[in-house]
């Protein structure tokens, strides 16, 4: 590719310990050319904006999985703009009813992805919807 | 329904007979066996059913004479509203109780905990205190129903609080029936949820399975479980070997507990997923009972015949659901579920169909349980036992699936066991790149996945979600707060001391969790306590 490198960063914050999807989603965004960053289980929102700003990301991958998608999502975004990096792309996805999306996309989180989702629709959004800084 | 006068006489003197010898007959009419076999008797890498080494089931009569049980997951939200649901459930025709956990508790943290923020109540039910416990199986005789709770790393001080439930009802461990799954190595290898690191986890169970063995007789201290590990992506062969090689190192746990190898072995149990591909799954619970029983008589020289028993719980495929269509899992769990019923299962829970989008709403949970009523009553499959025992392919792919699964196995003992494999992420590696490899098969289309890369239609039919109140973590933070204001402090912390001094001195923690229990010690007090003197385990991160 021709434009810098896009740093994602992949988190799974909550005490929810269900990681093949994040993993999964992990190493497809680096097969496809961006530069990934895994969190590990168990995050806290805190713990996670700390590694967007150490890692310096272009974009933050959630992964949940336990119902608290409510509560936490909306929290990190909260967090990344406090500490000026209102610019990094927030998305997710896991098990999330579709009546929760709304309340998401209105907290600042770009896009949800639910079970099914293809690698390839992940990598083309981020794609469409990520630029690397400058 | 009209009977022909020409219907096989048996039907008119069935009142004499047994239900397990009584002859059935299909719908036509003809009469089915309990059991079919060639001409000549069993071959001795079969057996029939229970007899060594139960390739084709663990018991004589199967179904004829033990209908298997009914078991569905359920927690969610309160001990209230978990207590409403599994009284709904019994009510319509479920067998056993099957607890789910909220995060927090299966991380051993209390509702207040600030790691717990959104997870109280969300994905189980919440328990911090005995009296959560109480209220939990409230109206419900523990001495009479059996109960499955599934909980691993906290599972010690659940076990603690559920003796306590009992006590309450005025029973006594020793009536106590049912499962915690407590199985900690298969956590390391997929779940991942976790208070301690392995080792440390390991002497914790061996201090249960020491202390069932002598007051639970009844009760199953553990619940060997592949099924997270083919959620996490493992194959069917690699659950099968995993799973198998988790088990003896639970025996090896037994016996350094100083327990003899069959005053413990029959109470372990297992715990399989059963997936999609319908034989390759009927095959693998026949091949893991053959393993299992060899592995019992010939490695470990158990003597009891009970002890070369692999007796197991199923469960259909999480994972294998779509939020696509989503009306098409129904047909998907009863498909798997047939799977796991013509495979021998001692007990079986059914997905329900609504589980990519939230815990399932009561209708959801009722069709799955109908699933498994309609399988045992209206098809007929129940009545003969491993129907499918004796077809050259079942039989071919049984003898495929021990064979791969045996190589795995042998290449864990290699390494010096499962724990050092799991210390070494031997088993977590493998199940990545499984899972990463699955995923690129399904979208390079070898995998179909009907609704998803299949079939596909634009508009989504919507279905109702069960929404977990808000308002349950704050009412269980007052909760538990309350309990600990309400309680003399002096005995409190007097009981944690002794749960910090047997975590030291080796001592057995059960009977100390007991009374820790009873003078009012919280969950995340307790698990505290094995944080602060064994270390508190981290993910390694990876991918």
């Amino acid at each position: 590719m021709a434009e810098g490198k896009i740093r994602i960063l992949v988190a799974k914050p909550g005490l929810d310990g269900h990681d093949r999807g994040a993993k999964v989603v992990a190493r497809g965004l680096r097969d496809a050319g961006f530069e990934v960053i895994y969190t590990g289980l168990h995050q806290t929102p805190e713990m996670i904006a700390r590694a967007a700003l150490d890692e310096d990301v272009d974009a933050v991958g959630i992964s949940i999985m336990s119902g608290a998608h409510l509560t936490l999502m909306p929290r990190i975004v909260e967090l990344l703009k406090a500490q000026g990096q209102a610019e990094v792309a927030v998305f997710g996805g896991g098990v999330i009813p579709e009546d929760d999306h709304p309340a998401l996309f209105k907290a600042g989180i770009k896009q949800v992805f639910t079970p099914g989702a293809s690698i390839a629709d992940i990598v083309t959004w981020v794609r469409q919807n990520v630029r690397p800084q400058v | 329904m009209s009977q022909s006068p020409r219907a096989p006489s048996v039907n008119a003197t069935s009142s004499h007979l047994s239900h397990a010898t009584k002859g059935l007959v299909t719908q036509s009419g003809l009469p089915l066996l309990p059991l079919y076999e060639p001409e000549g008797g069993a071959q001795a890498s079969l057996g029939r059913p229970g007899e060594f080494p139960f390739t084709r089931g663990v018991y004589e009569t199967m179904y004829r004479g033990r209908p298997w049980t009914m078991r569905m997951f359920a927690g969610f939200g309160t001990p209230a509203q978990t207590n409403a649901r599994f009284r709904a459930l019994l009510a319509k025709g479920q067998t056993g109780l099957s607890t789910a956990f909220d995060m927090p508790t299966l991380m051993g943290r209390d509702p207040d905990d600030p790691q717990a923020l959104g997870e109280v109540g969300r994905e189980g039910v919440a328990i911090a205190t005995a009296a959560d416990m109480v209220r939990l199986f409230d109206g419900i005789a523990l001495n009479q129903v059996s109960t499955s709770m599934t909980v691993n790393a906290s599972a010690s001080v659940v076990l603690a609080f559920y003796v306590l439930a009992a006590e309450a009802q005025g029973t006594k461990p020793a009536e106590l029936r049912g499962t915690i799954q407590n199985d900690m190595l298969k956590e390391f290898i997929a779940q991942k949820e976790w208070v301690t690191g392995v080792r440390p986890s390991l002497r914790i169970i061996g201090d249960m399975m020491a202390y069932t063995s002598r007051a639970m007789p009844l009760f199953h201290p553990i619940s060997i479980s592949g099924y997270h590990i083919r959620e996490a992506g493992a194959t069917a062969v690699q659950e099968l070997a995993f799973t198998l090689a988790d088990g003896i190192g639970y025996v090896q746990c037994g016996l350094a507990a100083g327990l003899e190898v069959d005053a413990f072995a029959p109470r372990l149990s297992f715990f399989f997923d059963i997936h999609n591909d319908f034989f390759e799954e009927i095959a693998k619970l026949r091949a893991a009972r053959r393993i299992w029983a060899r592995v019992m008589r010939e490695r470990f020289h158990a003597q009891e015949p009970k002890s070369w028993l692999l007796r197991t719980h199923c469960q259909t495929a999480g994972v294998s659901l779509t939020a696509q269509q989503p009306l098409n899992n129904v047909a998907r769990v009863a498909l798997q579920a047939l799977a796991a019923v013509l495979g021998g299962t001692q007990s079986l829970h059914t997905n329900s169909l609504d589980e990519t989008y939230a815990l399932p709403t009561e209708e959801a949970a009722t069709v799955a349980l109908r699933t498994q009523q309609i399988i045992a009553d209206e098809t007929g499959v129940a009545k003969v036992a491993d129907p499918l025992g004796g077809s050259w392919f079942i039989e071919s792919l049984t003898d495929q699936m021990e064979a791969q699964a045996l190589r795995i196995m042998a290449h864990i003992d290699q390494m010096g066991g499962i724990v050092e494999a799991v210390e070494q992420g031997y088993p977590q590696r493998e199940i990545g790149n499984s899972a990463y490899e699955f995923q690129k098969r399904i979208e390079r289309q070898e995998e179909v996945v009907v609704g998803v890369n299949r079939y596909t239609q634009a508009e989504q039919s919507r279905i109702p979600t069960l929404a977990i109140a808000p308002d349950v973590e704050r009412e269980q933070i007052e909760r538990v707060r309350a309990a600990r204001a309400a309680r003399n402090a002096e005995s409190a912390n007097k009981a944690l001391e002794a749960v910090r001094d047997a975590c030291q001195s080796g001592e057995n923690l059960m009977p100390r969790l007991v009374e820790a229990g009873r003078v009012g010690c919280t969950l995340g007090e307790l698990c505290g306590v094995y944080r602060s003197v064994f270390g508190e385990y981290r993910d390694p991160g990876g991918f």
